[in-house]
C-alpha cells in the first residue's frame, strides 16, 4: 500500500498528533472523494483480492487473533460472534451492517459512509466471504439521505468492477449488498429490533435467548450484525494480519477506535486513537483543548448517553490482575473497554459527552429521560411505563416543582426497569438515571422543596408503588 | 373511509418500487419501509389510500402497513410544510443551543408550536405552508451542534445568523429545485 505517500488533510481538519489513523485515514483528506477511482488509486480492493485467496475460516481466525471487539456498543469480540453460526447450518447466511448510528453522542459512522464508502464495502465483502453470506444489507438511518445516495453509487461502481455480484473477481463467490433505510427510531440500532424492522415489521426487539441473530436472525436464518466501524476494521486485519493488528492498543483492548467528543470542550470532534493509549486527561485537555474559558469540567458520559456518567473528581478502586487493588483518578482512565467497565461505566459506542460546571445535572438528566421516553418501543411494560414516569419526575425536578423524596422515587423507577426487559434499552434508559442520582443526589435534592405540593397522577403512583431497590 | 381505490402513483415511482421489492426475494413484506419512503418522498406524507396501495403491492393486510407508519417518527400521516425542518433536541445539541434554535426558526417562520407534543402532533406548520418544524432525536453529528435537517439537506453549527440566512435561502426556493 501507498503508506509512504504523504497525506495532507484539509486545513483545520488535521488529525491530532496522538491519533492513529487507520479507519479515518482518508477522512477530511485533501483531494479525497468517495469515488471508486479515488479508492482504487490508494490500493482499494487489494485486500479483497488477498482475502478471496484465503480460506474463509482462516479470515475468521485472523479476526479472532486480532482481538477486535465490536464498535457498536457492546464490545463483543467480532471473530467469536462469527463462529456462532451453527456449524451444521443449511440455511442462507446474511450479514447486516449496522449503520443506524443513533446512540446520542456518537458521530463516527457518518463520516465513513459520507467520505469513504468503499472502505466499508470492501470490509463487508471480506466479512461476507468469511461467514458465507451471499446477501448483505446496510441498515442505514433515514436521517442520512446524502449518505444513502453516496453508498448506493459506490455499490453500483463496485458491481461494475466485479467486486460485487456474481462470481466476484472470478472466485466463484457471489454477493449482493443492498441499502435498507430506517425511519427515525433509535431502537432500530438494537440488532434484533433492526432485523424486525428490515423484515418490514415494527422494530420490536426479540428476546435472547433464543433469538441470537447468529443462529436465528433475518428471516430466522443465521445473521451477522456488525457496526460500520467494526466491518471496516476487518479490511485492515486482513492487511496487517491478526497478530500485527493486535499489537495496536493494549491487551484485550486491541486496535484503534474512533472516539467522538461533544459538549463543553473547546474543540469537539472525532479522534481515532489506539484503544487504551490515551487517557481522559489527554483526550479532554490536550486533544479537545480543555474546558471553555472560565469553566471547569464537571462530568463526562464516556460511551454514548446510555453509559453511566462519571464525575471528573471521582476516584476508583480497581482490582489488578494479581488481586491487589489500586486507586485510579478519573483523569487517568485510559480510553479502553475494560477500564471504563471497571470504573462502573462503559466504552460503548465511543461517544464522549462532556459537561462543565455551568450545567445543572437535573437538566442533563431530564434531557436524557426525554430521549428514552420518546424512543422506548413500548413492547415491555417496565420500559414503556418506566421511561415515561422517569421523564415526568425529572420534568418536575428540573422545573423546580419536585419534592425531596421525588429523587428517591425516580431512582426506584430506574431500578425497576433495569434487568426486567426484553432488550438492553431497559439498561440504556435506567443506567443514566441510576448513575446521575448516585453521583449528584445532593445537587438534585437541593433543587426540590418540601413546600412543593401537587395533586396529580404522580402522587397516586407514589402511594401505590412498591418502592424497591 | 376515504376512497382507497383511485390512488395512483407516477410510473417512475412504480418502477422504483418494483426495484426495491426485488431486493427482498425472501419476503415482499420487507419492502414496506422502502415503499413508504418512496411514497412520502413523492407526496410529502402517507395518506390512507397510499397505505392501501402499499398493502396491495406487497400483498399484505393494510393494518400491517399502517402499524409500521404509526410506529416510526420518520413517517408522517399529515402534510408538513414545503420545507420540513428537523432540529436535533438531544443532549449535545441542547447544550449547544438547539432549544433556542427551534424558537428562532418558529419566530422567523411564524410557527406556533404550542399545540405540538413529541408523540402525537410533533409537526407544526407555518401559516403560509412554506415551513414546518419538528424536534428530532440525535442526528449523529453531536460535535457540530446545533444541527438540523431541512428536507434532505443537513446543516450544522447553526448560529442565530445562520438560522436567518437559511430561512431566507429556502424562502426563495421551491422544494422541487
Ligand atoms: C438500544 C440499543 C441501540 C443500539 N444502537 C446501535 C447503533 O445505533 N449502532 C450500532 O452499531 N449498534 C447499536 N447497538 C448495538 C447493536 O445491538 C449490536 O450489538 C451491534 O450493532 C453489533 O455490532 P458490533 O459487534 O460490531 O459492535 C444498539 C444496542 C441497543 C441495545
Ligand atoms: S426494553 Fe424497551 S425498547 Fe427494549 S423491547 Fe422492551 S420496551 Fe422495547
Ligand atoms: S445530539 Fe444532536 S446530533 Fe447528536
Amino acid at each position: 500500500m501507498s503508506e509512504s505517500k504523504k497525506i495532507t488533510y484539509k486545513s483545520g481538519k488535521e488529525p491530532d498528533a496522538r491519533e492513529y489513523r487507520l479507519i479515518f485515514r482518508n477522512i477530511d483528506r485533501e483531494g479525497w472523494d468517495p469515488s471508486l477511482d479515488c479508492y482504487l488509486k490508494e490500493g482499494g480492493y487489494e485486500m479483497l483480492k488477498k482475502a478471496l485467496k484465503m480460506e474463509p475460516k482462516d479470515i475468521t481466525e485472523e479476526v479472532k487473533k486480532s482481538g477486535l471487539r465490536g464498535r457498536g456498543g457492546a464490545g463483543f469480540p467480532t471473530g467469536l460472534k462469527w463462529t456462532f453460526i451453527p456449524p451444521n447450518n443449511t440455511k442462507p447466511v446474511y450479514l447486516i451492517c449496522n449503520c443506524d448510528e443513533s446512540e446520542p453522542g456518537t458521530f463516527k459512522d457518518r463520516y465513513i459512509v459520507h467520505q469513504d464508502p468503499h472502505q466499508l464495502i470492501e470490509g463487508m465483502i471480506i466479512s461476507c466471504f468469511a461467514v458465507g453470506a451471499k446477501k448483505a444489507y446496510i441498515y442505514m438511518r433515514e436521517e442520512f439521505p446524502e449518505a444513502a445516495k453516496i453508498v448506493e453509487k459506490a455499490i453500483a461502481e463496485a458491481k461494475k468492477k466485479k467486486f460485487l455480484g456474481k462470481n466476484i473477481l472470478g472466485s466463484g463467490f457471489d454477493l449482493e449488498i443492498y441499502i435498507h433505510r430506517g425511519a427515525g427510531a433509535y431502537i432500530c440500532g438494537e440488532e434484533t429490533g433492526l432485523i424486525e424492522s428490515l423484515e418490514g415489521k415494527r422494530p420490536y426487539p426479540r428476546i435472547k435467548p433464543p433469538y441470537f441473530p447468529a443462529a436465528l436472525g433475518l428471516w430466522m436464518c443465521p445473521t451477522i450484525v456488525n457496526n460500520v466501524e467494526s466491518l471496516c476494521h476487518v479490511k485492515h486485519i486482513v492487511e496487517m494480519g491478526g497478530d500485527e493488528y493486535a499489537k495496536l492498543g493494549v491487551a484485550r483492548n486491541t486496535g484503534t477506535r474512533i472516539v467522538c467528543v461533544s459538549g463543553d470542550v473547546k474543540k469537539p470532534g472525532y479522534f481515532e486513537i489506539e484503544v487504551g493509549k490515551v487517557t481522559m486527561r489527554e483526550l479532554l485537555y490536550e486533544m479537545c483543548g480543555g474546558p471553555k474559558d472560565g469553566r471547569e469540567f464537571k462530568a463526562v458520559i464516556p460511551g454514548g448517553s446510555s453509559s453511566k456518567i462519571l464525575r471528573c473528581d471521582e476516584k476508583f478502586n480497581l482490582k489488578n490482575p494479581d488481586g491487589t487493588e489500586r486507586e485510579l483518578n478519573f483523569w487517568d482512565i485510559p480510553m479502553d473497554f475494560d477500564t471504563l467497565a471497571a470504573c462502573g461505566s462503559m466504552a460503548g459506542s465511543g461517544g464522549v459527552i462532556v459537561m462543565d460546571d455551568s450545567r445543572k445535572m437535573s437538566w442533563v438528566l431530564n434531557n436524557i429521560n426525554h430521549f428514552y421516553a420518546h424512543e422506548s418501543c413500548g413492547q415491555c411494560t417496565p420500559c414503556r411505563e418506566g421511561s415515561m414516569w422517569m421523564r415526568k419526575i425529572s420534568d418536575r425536578i428540573a422545573g423546580g416543582e419536585a419534592r425531596p423524596d421525588d429523587v428517591a422515587l425516580l431512582e426506584s423507577v430506574a431500578y425497576q426497569i433495569d434487568g426486567r426487559t426484553i432488550c438492553a434499552f431497559g439498561e440504556a434508559s435506567s443506567w443514566p438515571v441510576e448513575a446521575i442520582i448516585a453521583k449528584y443526589r445532593d445537587e438534585l435534592i437541593a433543587e426540590t422543596s418540601e413546600e412543593n405540593d401537587y395533586h396529580s397522577e404522580e402522587q397516586t403512583l407514589r402511594e401505590s408503588m412498591l418502592i424497591r431497590k | 373511509m376515504s376512497d382507497c381505490t383511485n390512488f395512483t402513483v407516477p410510473a417512475a415511482l412504480e418502477a422504483e418500487a418494483d426495484e426495491a421489492i426485488s431486493h427482498y426475494e425472501e419476503s415482499k413484506r420487507a419492502a414496506v419501509l422502502p415503499l413508504l419512503h418512496l411514497i412520502q418522498h413523492e407526496f410529502g406524507f402517507i395518506s390512507e389510500p397510499a397505505v392501501h396501495w402499499v398493502a396491495n403491492k406487497l400483498e399484505l393486510e393494510p393494518i400491517k402497513v399502517l402499524e409500521v407508519v404509526t410506529f416510526y417518527p420518520g413517517l408522517r400521516q399529515h402534510a408538513p410544510g414545503e420545507f420540513h425542518i428537523r432540529v436535533c433536541r438531544t443532549l449535545s445539541c441542547a447544550m449547544a443551543g438547539s432549544g433556542e434554535l427551534m424558537e428562532k426558526f418558529c419566530d422567523l417562520a411564524k410557527i406556533d408550536r404550542s399545540k405540538s407534543d413529541s408523540h402525537h402532533h410533533p409537526i407544526a406548520v407555518s401559516p403560509c405552508g412554506k415551513f414546518s418544524v419538528e424536534f428530532a432525536e440525535c442526528l449523529a453529528s453531536c460535535g457540530t451542534g446545533p444541527v438540523c435537517l431541512v428536507n434532505d439537506d443537513f446543516h450544522e453549527a447553526i448560529t442565530e445568523d445562520k438560522a436567518e440566512a437559511l430561512l431566507k435561502q429556502y424562502s426563495s426556493k421551491t422544494a422541487a429545485e
